[in-house]
């Protein structure tokens, strides 16, 4: 194979957006179906897949531009917690459905705009302030909720339940459009939109930015309000599919939803965010426990999974990024010279 | 060109603090139509912060500030405003983002939208195109309007910070160091586009350490010291051997006193 070929390779590559974290997934699913066929060959896992990762993978979809723009929120698992608490406490007491959907939605705005305000306006770094306020409102919904789990059974013959979590065709989890019309949105955003530019010169160089006349403060602090708000829709999508809700729900998801982001191929130092990629971390993260127990492993070996994943796709990401500069430095001193 | 105001930019009595540091006491600075400015002095001498006031980056602590004769509320200035005010700065280091491709860097802050937000990449692109190749001149460099910031040199960068700046048709450009890190060939082009501001009617503040550029270009040099204003020539007052002379002069003054 030629340089010129190699070039061409890695163009495609650099191309299409998260092409390689595509493959990393076809080969993984590929893998799965060669040692897990019962499972893996048939639909029934796939419908799993769909109706579960939703939650997580909106909650990666909006971290995704917290992390472009150069930031990092942890606490979402708590409004994960402290929205799922408001949607299902508030119908139990109602039998409302649209009104708890709305202040659930609200609660969640209202976290990421604290969130905000305390990063932008008083200056806290995003680790510590989100850590900040993780603890407070978890803390906040285990006193209200008095520590307590809330069954809502009832609300399958809602019309929001219907809306949100039914089986199309009784096959297709309704969640993973919703999911999916989120990151289209989100994709346009970031990509297209003069939020999403502005994220990313942020998350590139912050005084840039600012000399720019990008009014930093004011877009950090609707990132997060932002972020809140997606983060409440996932922790209604979750409380409806579960038809449960539990004080420590969405605890889990701290880490499996960070590491869809990187898995991805956005990086930690901002600037650049790959919605695309998101998307597909967030399936492989969520295809690697069952895939592995389907073939026999044992659920102990998932976490040892799920971080060789997380490195070899994060090398992956730094390998072809590498090859694209110096793409860019070739092209240019052959044309010079 | 006929201009129908007295100054391009009038600041008077500015004072900043950053904390207890006194950063700018009591400057006044006019800057008349098609005048070109260069400001001189040492580091942290205040020029930097001086131009940052006048561009919209912070509000002065104290102070007032005249665009074309029409006074400013610094409540309601900002970098936006001074744009639309056609004040357009190029930065010695800050213009850039490194990872961004270059037509986004020509219209950060300002980006061709419709009226829900969203970018018109296609028009973007073009008018990059146009900037670069018709503007600046960039042919066959191997760089498009997709390359990222990050493969320029130092000297490119600062042809796409002048790009951006003829561009948007200001009124008064604003170069904070220049031609600091640049080839000497570069530093020429940088020194050109000056004297074409000046014979396009328009006005600038120059800021440079490189007395020989200042001189060249400027009709008038003011020199700032430790956060105030300490001397004011015109060109046709002080030859470049005798600015150098003053500057030499004052440095050694301040020495024996400090």
């Amino acid at each position: 194979m030629g340089k010129t070929e190699i070039k061409t390779v890695r163009t495609v590559f650099g191309r299409i957006e998260a092409l390689p974290i595509i493959m990393v997934y076809v080969l993984l699913i590929g893998a799965f179906m060669f040692t897990a066929p019962g499972t893996f060959l048939k639909y029934r896992i796939y419908q799993a897949f769909l109706s579960t990762v939703p939650p997580p993978l909106i909650l990666a979809l909006g971290l995704t531009l917290i992390v472009a723009a150069g930031e990092i929120d942890l606490s979402f698992p708590a409004i994960i917690t402290f929205s799922g608490f408001l949607f299902a406490s508030l119908y139990t007491k109602t039998g409302m459905t649209l009104m708890p959907f709305v202040v659930a939605i609200i609660g969640g705005l209202v976290v990421g705009y604290v969130n905000g305000i305390l990063i932008a306006k008083i200056g806290m770094p995003s680790i510590i302030a989100t850590l900040g306020s993780q603890f407070f409102w978890s803390g906040l919904t285990v006193i209200l909720s008095g520590g307590l789990a809330w069954n809502i059974r009832e609300i399958r013959g809602e019309f929001i339940h219907t809306l949100f979590v039914a089986r199309l065709g009784s096959t297709l989890p309704v969640q993973s459009l919703w999911a999916l019309a989120v990151a289209v949105v989100l994709w346009f955003i970031l990509n297209r939109h003069r939020f999403g530019e502005n994220i990313l010169f942020i998350g590139d160089n912050m005084q840039v930015a600012q000399v720019m006349g990008v009014n930093v403060a004011r877009m950090k602090i609707k990132l997060f309000t932002l972020m809140g708000g997606l983060s409440a829709f996932a922790a209604v999508l979750l409380t409806l599919e579960m038809t449960t809700y539990w004080t420590t729900q969405g605890s889990g998801y701290l880490l499996i939803v960070m590491a869809s982001v990187f898995i991805g191929g956005t990086s930690i130092f901002g600037g650049e965010g790959t919605i695309i990629g998101t998307l597909f971390g967030s399936f492989i993260v969520g295809s690697i426990e069952a895939g592995i127990v389907a073939s026999g492993l044992g659920g102990f070996w998932t976490r040892l999974i799920d971080g060789l994943v997380l490195i070899i796709a994060v090398s992956l990401n730094i390998l072809i990024s590498r090859g694209r500069s110096s793409i860019g430095t070739g092209i240019k001193k052959s044309s010079i010279g | 060109m006929s201009k129908d105001y007295t100054y391009a930019v009038s600041m008077k009595n500015i004072h900043k603090y950053f904390g207890k540091v006194v950063a700018l006491k009591g400057v006044n600075l006019d800057v008349e139509p098609n005048e070109v400015v260069g400001l001189i002095g040492d580091n942290g001498a205040g020029k930097s912060t001086l131009v940052k006031i006048l561009t919209g980056v912070f509000p002065p602590t104290l102070g007032e500030m005249y665009i074309r004769d029409e006074k400013i509320s610094f409540k309601n200035y900002g970098v936006n405003v001074a744009h639309t005010y056609g004040i357009e700065t190029v930065y010695q280091e800050l213009s850039l983002g490194e990872k961004q491709p270059l037509w986004r860097n020509f219209f950060i802050g300002r980006q061709v939208i419709n009226k829900f937000g969203f970018i018109n990449v296609k028009k973007e692109r073009e008018i990059s195109q146009h900037i670069m190749l018709d503007l600046i001149g960039f042919r066959g460099a191997g760089i498009t309007v997709d390359s990222r910031a990050s493969v320029l040199s130092g000297g490119e960068r600062q042809g796409i910070a002048i790009g951006r700046a003829m561009f948007f048709d200001a009124d008064l450009i604003v170069l904070d160091e220049p031609t600091v890190a640049l080839s000497v060939k570069e530093i020429r082009k940088v020194i050109d586009f000056i004297t074409r501001i000046k014979e396009s009617g328009r006005s600038c503040v120059y800021i440079s350490h490189t007395i020989s550029h200042v001189h060249e270009v400027s009709d008038r040099f003011v020199i700032m010291d430790r956060g105030e204003i300490v001397a004011n020539f015109k060109k046709t007052e002080i030859s470049l051997h005798e600015l150098d002379e003053f500057l030499l002069k004052y440095a050694t003054a301040k020495e024996k006193i400090t």
